[in-house]
């Protein structure tokens, strides 16, 4: 047996050294990625996954904890991939989402995983649902992916979760904010955590108004008031996820829910495949600059530079790839 | 795979609340390119362990300034030793005299760095051994 078919089986059989071992293979793009990815690919779908975002400093981290030991009350095991930045200057990363979870590491039934972004276009979307399915094939029964909302990848990634829930606090600015930051558009779930703060009822009610139009086919998006550090609202907040499960394996929701998901997926790989060829080719990077030079002497308009490039990248498809 | 960014896991063990120089650390490590778990305060060598295992972490640092070095470090490289993680680094600092650290090292664990240790000392010895104990991996 290959390298990475023993260690999915290794990962079925619910061992979770091999399982972190395959995140690492799979998050450093090793020789044996692929084929771990294949052997996991008929065991995905069974976890309930939930994506978790927001602002930085919104609690999000304890919020994980407390959702956590609370799944354990109700006998659910857990899996947690938690995403930090990666320092754009360095590449390395401080990874300090395990301090706030303390509380639910101590039990054998949660695996958590931080992961550092790195940056790379549409890597870390990849990376972290790697993961996923990876604690999913380790068998945990919800499998949590908390992402700092602070730009489009962190933001896909909890968007292609079964379940998104948007955290935001009192201070947080105020629901436009929230707009702004494309937290709106991507949100089955508000929390407002650290709601014993002031401001608190005035954020729910914008976000209330907000909510009322947005379009869930026919699910309410729920607004809850939390105060993790307390407790407070963990209850609710899972009954609100057991619901919205609940409502999503009603007809073909789920099944179309991630049928969409997966389309997404398959287009992110492909377009990081088409970027790595494209831009990384000396010829297209060549055609690139001489336009950007004529751009920026007024000789050119941007979009005809683009369509210039465009010209070179068909034909260096058709070279590169025999089409 | 030896071009992966190495990660660290940084702990702080037992009853020991002065964490600034594991802080240090930990950011000297990642401005340095590297991936730095912090796990925080009043951590078990079981609960580090299982971070380690959890995080695949190259290598465990612990910073121990309240005198149970000589049990702490033993414990966690032991642990790590069961769980069949040979590969992973212990290293650390804090107040530990030199008669110690030379038991420890000799017990197993890798250099350990005093008080007064250079922050580019310590990223290069990470940046040496590490990508040995990756090549010299079985698993």
């Amino acid at each position: 047996m290959s390298r990475s078919a023993q260690l999915v089986e290794r990962i079925l059989q619910g061992d979770r050294r091999a399982a972190a071992r395959a995140i690492s293979l799979l998050e450093n793009h090793a020789p044996e990625a692929r084929a771990i990815a294949e052997g996991l690919a008929g065991h995905r779908g069974k976890s309930f996954r939930v994506g978790i975002t927001g602002p930085p400093g919104a609690g999000k981290s304890t919020l994980v904890d407390g959702l956590a030991r609370e799944l354990r009350k109700r006998d659910r095991t857990v899996g947690v991939v938690a995403v930090d930045p990666s320092s754009p200057f360095s590449g390395g990363a401080l990874l300090g989402d395990r301090v706030r979870m303390g509380r639910a590491l101590e039990d054998p039934g949660v695996f958590v995983r931080s992961m550092a972004s790195r940056g790379t276009m549409g890597g870390l979307a990849r990376s972290a649902q790697e993961a996923a399915d990876v604690l999913d094939a380790l068998g945990k029964d919800w499998v949590i992916l908390e992402t700092v909302g602070v730009g489009q990848s962190e933001l896909a990634v909890a968007a292609a979760c079964d379940v998104t829930v948007v955290v935001l606090v009192p201070e947080a600015g105020g629901a436009v904010q929230a707009m702004k930051a494309g937290l709106m558009e991507i949100a089955d779930l508000f929390v407002v955590n650290k709601s014993d703060r002031p401001g608190a009822d005035e954020m729910l009610a914008q976000l209330r108004e907000t909510a009322h139009y947005l379009d869930r086919e026919g699910w309410k998006v729920p607004i809850l008031k939390v105060i993790a550090i307390q407790e407070q609202g963990l209850e609710a907040l899972l009954d609100r996820l057991e619901s919205y499960h609940a409502w999503l394996q009603e007809g073909e929701r789920l099944e179309e829910k991630r049928l969409r998901q997966a389309a997404l997926r398959i287009r992110d790989l492909v377009r990081a495949r088409l970027e790595e060829r494209l831009w990384l080719d000396p010829e297209v990077d060549a055609v690139v600059q001489e336009n950007a030079r004529h751009v920026l002497a007024g000789q050119l308009a941007v979009h005809q530079a683009a369509i210039n490039v465009w010209g070179t990248v068909r034909e260096r498809l058709t070279e590169l790839e025999g089409i | 795979m030896s071009e992966a960014p190495l990660k660290i896991l940084i702990a702080k063990a037992g009853l020991d609340g002065h964490d600034r120089g594991a802080k240090v650390v930990a950011r000297a490590l990642r401005d340095a390119g590297m991936e730095v778990v912090y796990t925080g305060l009043f951590q078990t060598p079981e609960m580090i362990v299982e971070a380690a295992i959890q995080e695949d972490a190259d290598a465990v640092c612990l910073s121990i300034l309240s005198g149970a070095h000589m049990t702490l470090f033993p414990r966690v490289k032991e642990l790590l030793d069961q769980e069949g993680l040979q590969h992973v680094l212990v290293s650390g600092g804090g107040i530990i005299p030199a008669d110690d650290m030379a038991e420890l090292q000799a017990l197993g664990m890798g250099r350990l760095f005093g008080p007064g240790s250079g922050l580019e000392e310590i990223i290069s010895y990470f940046r040496q051994e590490i990508p040995r104990r990756r090549l010299a991996r079985k698993d």
